[in-house]
């Protein structure tokens, strides 16, 4: 059987083809140099680090994981030539520069304590014990200047040597772990980690579970809901379509 | 061409359009469009990607012989293997293990975690990533997961919203088991601490979805999979379960019957090595990179369809492989995030889609393939779309209402995500539109599942997006995180529980790609492709061509 064809998705295949396909330099009209691990490539304007560097020929196997800024695999460190300023940033979510010369961080070493969250309390304790390094810092704000995510580092570190565990989960909210803190920290700390362990302890101690919550818990452990499902089980797609149809909505 | 202009990170003759966004916002404040009727549903969707013409083709080959499926997917199927056979010894297991857990996203990882919570000793399991351990369409998840929990709401009705949204066509037990431990779940995330939205009383913030006719979407800011995957990594880095990374399988062992081990490849040094388990779970995630029908994707690197793949030349049985999931928002401009997605949390808080006359088209939140579809009418056959630089059609998602309607700060406040990801490009969806287009998102079906995660093949569960069935031909929002959190907890649960029964170990072959090579041959399917393909290749054209094999 021929293929039916069908105008429409062909023309959104051709509009969308240098995203899909890889990019063809027939396209491009504007172009700039940056260095990739010390060598010199033509990129076009325009794209983002990763985006870049593939057009350079490089196929990503590490430092590329959720191409969008939340997985934290495409850790970059550049500068700018010209300028003596060390730059980090996400290599999915961040335009190349002209004269940008740039390696990756795939992999930052780090300790992570190993922990009972049942059997710690939140505060200023659970946070020594398992991380007494956090003690160490030195108040550079390094990492908050690294973060890719614009979060106060320092500040969440200084709540946690407070013992402040609400504010360190807050503040440290958006990290995705990327290691950049790390990786500039003079006093060696991993900072997402202890961020990590605040925000659980937060999370499962300074927010209990809401009452309508633990009630539906309980019905269902007391299967309240059987003659409801019986009913939709055993109902025949017409008398299924009526109720869909029929249910009331509420408000958003 | 001369060089385009910016204002505000739009070119000038974008910035103009905007404007005439700006004018009509405050009369469309109070005036949403009305909601479909079926017949309008029907109407539209023909210029849906799964009902357009063309882009699909009958499975020629398998269990699911007959059925239709996307080129891409049907390419895949009809591929031949990696490996032959006798370039690799699979008699000598490097790891022999009970339990082996294929893919780390939010389904694998809660599958090792309730197997160790069930008495699995850790040392006994192994987790393979073909990235890192979270590099995954778990931790994108943005807008939130569903549960019904709040007293005017029940699982029963979460069942009728998943069902209606599924065209009626979800598998009732599987659909059951979802919605009936999704507040489960949630009281399993509290007790990990995972940070949950909050209301000042304490309980859930809850929103409505595409879909659903109570609120019980629950969400972590913008960053949902992001909080759930990492609270229970950090859960199953506690317990110490042993993991690999860089290591895909490519292919299952068997018995000849039972699947009962897998190969893996070291990505990075291209060596392999043989696990042998008495129980395994697929956990592989979806199939956004096979950019089907050349749409862009929300998904992340690694969502290539393997698990499908390496399931059905066992013998899995593959159930709605038809339909693909489309996400009406993915962004549009600027190129460097074309595809990636905007949640529909932002519809849900009053995000109203506009086209370029500022005109409201549409209801905000039709089921997806609906408003996907809506989208595409009103570029392409309406012709009120706005053009990009590069080509791309669009139409505006009126992001700055959400304040007019919630109040100045919402945004920052709700969507930090969003907001960071247009500002690292200079744009402000406080005060400016954004161009979305629909963009591949979900593989709606999978390999078939009793509510268990048990398939059709001894000592194979599946678990999560690469499943079928719970969510028939189309998913809801909020139904995907949830699918892998309950699924990965049941097979977790289900594995521990054969496992008592003290299964032996069984042969290591690789028979039945013998078998699968032979329908292929049988089958007329003349190809010199391979499949799984574990990785996209987005390299430059003109590199490509210059590219020589030396060693
Ligand atoms: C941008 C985005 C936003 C989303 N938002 C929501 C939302 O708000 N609510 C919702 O409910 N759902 C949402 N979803 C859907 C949902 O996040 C996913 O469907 C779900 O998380 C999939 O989880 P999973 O564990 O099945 O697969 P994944 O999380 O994709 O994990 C699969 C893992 O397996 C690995 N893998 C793949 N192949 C192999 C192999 N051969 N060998 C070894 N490992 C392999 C992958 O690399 C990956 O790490 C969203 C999806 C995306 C992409
Ligand atoms: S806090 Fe550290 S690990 Fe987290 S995002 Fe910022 S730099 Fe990365
Ligand atoms: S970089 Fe290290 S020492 Fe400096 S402020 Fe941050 S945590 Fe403290
Ligand atoms: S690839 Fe995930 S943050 Fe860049």
């Amino acid at each position: 059987m021929p293929e039916k064809k069908s105008d429409i998705m062909d023309k959104i295949a051709d509009a969308n083809k240098s995203v899909v396909t890889g990019i063809d330099e027939k396209d491009i009209e504007h172009w700039i140099t940056i260095s990739i691990l010390g060598r010199k490539y033509q990129v076009p304007a325009g794209l983002t680090i990763m985006q870049a560097m593939e057009f350079a020929g490089y196929r990503f196997i590490r430092s590329c994981g959720c191409r969008a800024g939340f997985c934290g695999a495409c850790a970059t460190v550049y500068r700018l030539e010209g300028d003596y300023r060390l730059r980090t940033a996400m290599a999915c979510q961040t335009r190349v520069e002209d004269g940008m010369y740039l390696t990756q961080i795939p992999f930052t070493p780090a300790e992570k304590a190993k922990y009972d969250i049942t059997k710690l309390t939140p505060g200023i304790e659970a946070l020594l014990h398992n991380y007494p390094e956090i003690l160490r810092c030195l108040g550079c704000n390094a990492c908050t200047k690294a973060c890719p995510q614009d979060i106060d580092v320092m500040e969440y570190i200084a709540a946690g040597k407070r013992g402040d565990v609400e504010k360190m989960a807050e503040i440290s909210f958006d990290c995705i772990q990327c290691g950049l803190c790390a990786i500039r920290c003079p006093a060696e700390l991993a900072q997402y980690n202890y961020a990590q362990l605040a925000r659980r302890l937060y999370g499962r101690y300074g927010t209990p579970k809401p009452e309508h919550l633990k009630n539906r818990v309980k019905e269902i452990g007391q299967d309240k809901f059987k003659d409801d499902f019986d009913k939709l089980l055993s109902g025949n797609e017409d008398e299924l379509r009526k109720m869909y149809t029929s249910r009331d909505i509420e408000k958003a | 061409m001369a060089e385009l202009k910016f204002i505000g990170g739009y070119p000038e003759y974008m910035r103009k359009l905007i404007d005439v966004v700006n004018k009509t916002r405050q009369q469309r404040k109070d005036y949403t469009p009305k909601a479909m009727t079926m017949q309008e549903r029907d109407e539209v969707l023909k210029v849906h990607p799964d009902y357009a013409p063309g882009g699909k083709r009958v499975i020629s080959i398998g269990p699911n012989k007959g059925d239709t499926a996307p080129n891409e997917v049907a390419d895949l199927l009809e591929a031949y293997p990696l490996i032959e056979g006798n370039e690799v010894d699979v008699t000598k297991p490097d790891y022999s293990v009970d339990l082996l857990i294929i893919g780390g996203g939010l389904a694998g990882t809660t599958a090792a975690v309730w197997a160790v919570d069930k008495g699995v000793a850790k040392d006994t399991i192994l987790l393979v990533n073909k990235l890192r351990h979270g590099d995954a369409n778990s931790i994108m998840a943005e807008g939130g997961t569903q549960a019904a929990d709040r007293e005017n709401d029940s699982p029963a009705r979460h069942f009728l919203d998943a069902l209606g949204g599924g065209h009626f066509t979800n598998k009732p037990d599987v659909l059951r088991a979802l919605v009936e431990d999704a507040p489960l779940i949630m009281d399993w995330l509290c007790d990990l601490g995972a940070m949950i939205d909050r209301e000042d009383d304490g309980g859930f913030v809850e929103k409505a979805g595409g879909g659903t006719s109570r609120r019980r979407m629950h969400a972590c800011k913008d960053y949902t999979g992001l909080e759930e995957l990492r609270v229970i990594k950090d859960e199953f880095r506690n317990l110490e379960i042993p993991y690999l990374e860089y290591y895909p399988v490519i292919e299952f062992l068997t018995d000849g019957n039972r699947v009962t081990g897998a190969v893996l490849y070291n990505l990075e040094t291209g060596d392999y090595k043989i696990v042998q388990a008495e129980a395994t779970i697929l956990a592989t995630g979806g199939f956004g990179r096979l950019h089907v029908r050349g749409f862009p994707t929300t998904n992340h690197y690694g969502a290539t369809c393997d698990g499908v793949v390496l399931a059905y030349r066992v013998g899995a049985k593959l159930r709605d492989t038809d339909t693909v999931q489309y996400h009406p928002t993915g962004a549009a401009y600027p190129q460097q995030i074309i595809g990636l997605l905007l949640t529909e949390k932002l519809r849900s808080m009053g995000a109203q889609p506009v086209n370029k006359n500022g005109e409201a088209f549409v209801f905000p939140l039709e089921p997806r393939d609906v408003e996907a579809a809506s989208f595409i009418r009103e570029c392409y056959v309406n012709e009120k779309g706005v053009i990009t630089p590069t080509g791309m059609r669009g139409i505006w998602l009126d992001t700055p209402m959400i304040e007019l309607k919630n109040g100045e700060g919402t945004i920052e406040k709700s969507f930090p995500g969003m907001f960071r990801m247009f500002n690292r490009f200079d744009l402000d969806i406080r005060k400016d539109p954004v161009l979305v287009f629909p963009t591949l998102h979900y593989q709606n079906g999978g390999v078939e599942t009793d509510p268990w995660g048990k398939t059709n093949i001894d000592g194979l569960w599946v678990a999560g997006e690469v499943s079928g069935g719970v969510h028939g031909k189309n998913r809801l929002m909020g139904n995907s995180t949830l699918d892998c959190l309950v699924f990965g907890r049941r097979s977790g649960i289900s594995v521990a529980e054969y496992l008592k029964s003290n299964p032996k170990h069984g042969k290591l072959t690789l028979d039945h790609l013998k078998s699968y090579t032979q329908m292929l041959k049988d089958a007329g399917v003349n190809t010199t492709r391979k499949a799984p393909i574990l990785l996209p290749d987005y390299r430059g054209k003109a590199i490509l061509a210059r590219m020589i094999d030396v060693f």
